[in-house]
This record gives C-alpha cells, sequence and structure tokens, in this order.
C-alpha cells in the first residue's frame, strides 16, 4: 500500500521541525537551472551572551499570511522565481533551524534575490517573537514594527536582494 | 459591546495574560483598545509607538473602528526569521 503522502504547503508555521528537501521538491520544476535554500540556525552567542536556547512565539494566522503575502511579493518582482517558506515555533537548541526558504528558478540570480527578499521581509512583517533563554536570565528579542504596507521597508528588502553582487536578477 | 484582545511576547509578560475580554464603548477604535488597557497596565505604554495591530488576524490601523466580537491583536516589534538584532540598527 502507498504511503498517504501529506502534500507540502507553500508557507507554514509550525512547531515540527523543518524539512528543506521538501520545500526544494515543492518549488522545483523541470527546466530550472537554480534552487537556492537558506536556513536561518539557532547560534550559541547573541551579543555577547551564551544562548542555551529560543522559545519562538507567533500570532499563527496572521504569520501565515503575512508570509503568503511575501512569497507573492517575491513572485510578483521575479516572475521567474517560485519560493516557498516555512517558519518554525516553540523551543528550538542550539543549531536548530528556525526557517527554511526554498526558491527556485531557471537562472541562479533570481532565484538568490528571491530568496534573499523573502527572509528580509520575514524579519520585517512577519508576527513571531523569539524569547532568548541566555545563561543567566531570559529576554524577549524586538526588531521591527511590522508594517506590511511600508514601501521605504519593502524597497530596503528589494536593495538588499539585488546587492552590487546579484544585479543581473533586478530591474 | 464585547472584543477580545491578544497580546504577544513582552506585551503577554506585562499584562500577565496573552488573552482578555474587554468591554467597550459602540464605535470604539483599536486606539481606545489600546489605552484603556496602557491605564490597566501602564508599563505597555512603553510600546505606544512601536505597537503594531491586528483586527481579526489582518493587520490593521489604530483609528480603524472595533465591532462586537471581534479579536483585536496588539504586537510589538516582531523577531521572527533569523539574526534579528544583527541588522534591526
Amino acid at each position: 500500500m502507498a504511503t498517504p503522502q501529506v502534500a507540502t504547503p507553500q508557507v507554514a508555521v509550525t512547531s515540527e521541525p523543518l524539512d528543506a528537501d521538501a520545500l526544494i521538491a515543492l518549488v522545483g520544476a523541470q527546466g530550472d537551472g537554480a534552487v537556492v535554500t537558506f536556513a536561518g540556525l539557532v547560534r550559541d552567542h547573541n551579543q555577547g551572551r551564551r544562548v542555551r536556547f529560543l522559545e519562538y512565539d507567533a500570532y499563527e494566522p496572521l504569520a501565515v499570511r503575512a508570509l503568503q503575502r511575501i512569497v507573492a511579493e517575491a513572485a510578483e518582482l521575479w516572475p521567474s522565481a517560485r519560493v516557498a517558506t516555512h517558519h518554525r515555533i516553540g523551543r528550538l537548541e542550539i543549531g536548530e533551524a528556525s526557517i527554511v526558504i526554498a526558491a527556485a528558478s531557471a537562472h541562479r540570480a533570481d532565484a538568490f534575490a528571491a530568496c534573499r527578499y523573502t527572509i528580509e521581509r520575514v524579519k520585517q512583517i512577519v508576527p513571531i517573537w523569539k524569547r532568548e533563554h541566555f545563561d543567566g536570565g531570559e529576554v524577549w528579542l524586538e526588531g521591527a514594527t511590522a508594517d506590511p504596507d511600508d514601501q521605504a521597508a519593502r524597497d530596503k528588502a528589494y536593495r538588499i536582494a539585488c546587492s552590487e553582487q546579484n544585479r543581473g536578477a533586478c530591474a | 459591546m464585547r472584543v477580545t484582545v491578544r497580546l504577544f511576547a513582552r506585551l503577554s509578560d506585562l499584562a500577565g495574560t496573552g488573552e482578555l475580554i474587554r468591554e467597550v464603548p459602540p464605535g470604539a477604535t483599536a486606539r481606545e483598545v489600546w489605552n484603556d488597557l496602557v491605564l490597566e497596565w501602564p508599563g505597555l505604554g512603553d510600546y505606544e509607538k512601536t505597537i503594531s495591530v491586528a483586527v481579526n488576524a489582518e493587520y490593521a490601523r489604530m483609528n480603524v473602528a472595533v465591532r462586537d466580537g471581534d479579536e483585536v491583536a496588539f504586537m510589538p516589534p516582531v523577531s521572527g526569521g533569523w539574526d534579528t538584532c544583527s541588522t534591526s540598527s
């Protein structure tokens, strides 16, 4: 009997370990010349503190919508690219992946750009928070005020995606 | 009328809960809901300029009117993804 296959969603917020291969399989298509993957890992140090583990919290329904919005933005900017991303929540140990992004395209420049744009936008607008548990205490980390309509933030993410080394992907 | 308030990360620590029911007058805006919370938990006032708000799990503005039964979420600056601290300055 065949094993039932659970379809991999294009975006997800999950407490399960992330599976980069599933995302690669999802975005890949015949004729692609490139697939770029990014995994963000829990680092063992931050701002001079020795990190023990991280705890991620999310406003899940809005986080999923924000991720959907980001992959749609990337598809608009790089029509040849297909992007998928999953973010993990809950307790994560050092070295575990908190986010995985896969971006496939006919050419590497678009795949790199779409992948980089996606991580920059995730940091800007996805309602997920990490609490750092370090030797001696714990603290919620706070980055950007989330405003999906902030054009300056979008432009910044685009500029980073289109930096010098990757200019071929951008107008 | 009643709304469900959701608070996240440090906001929920400050209020001691991540979810509460509030009575608000008809026509109240998200800002009025927020101001009411700050009266009860003054520490939340530190987030006056940096919070985001969502109504029924869609990003919204503080001047939006809320309706009976709405879920109104207040969120501190986000830190998902990876390596937030070194790039947020």
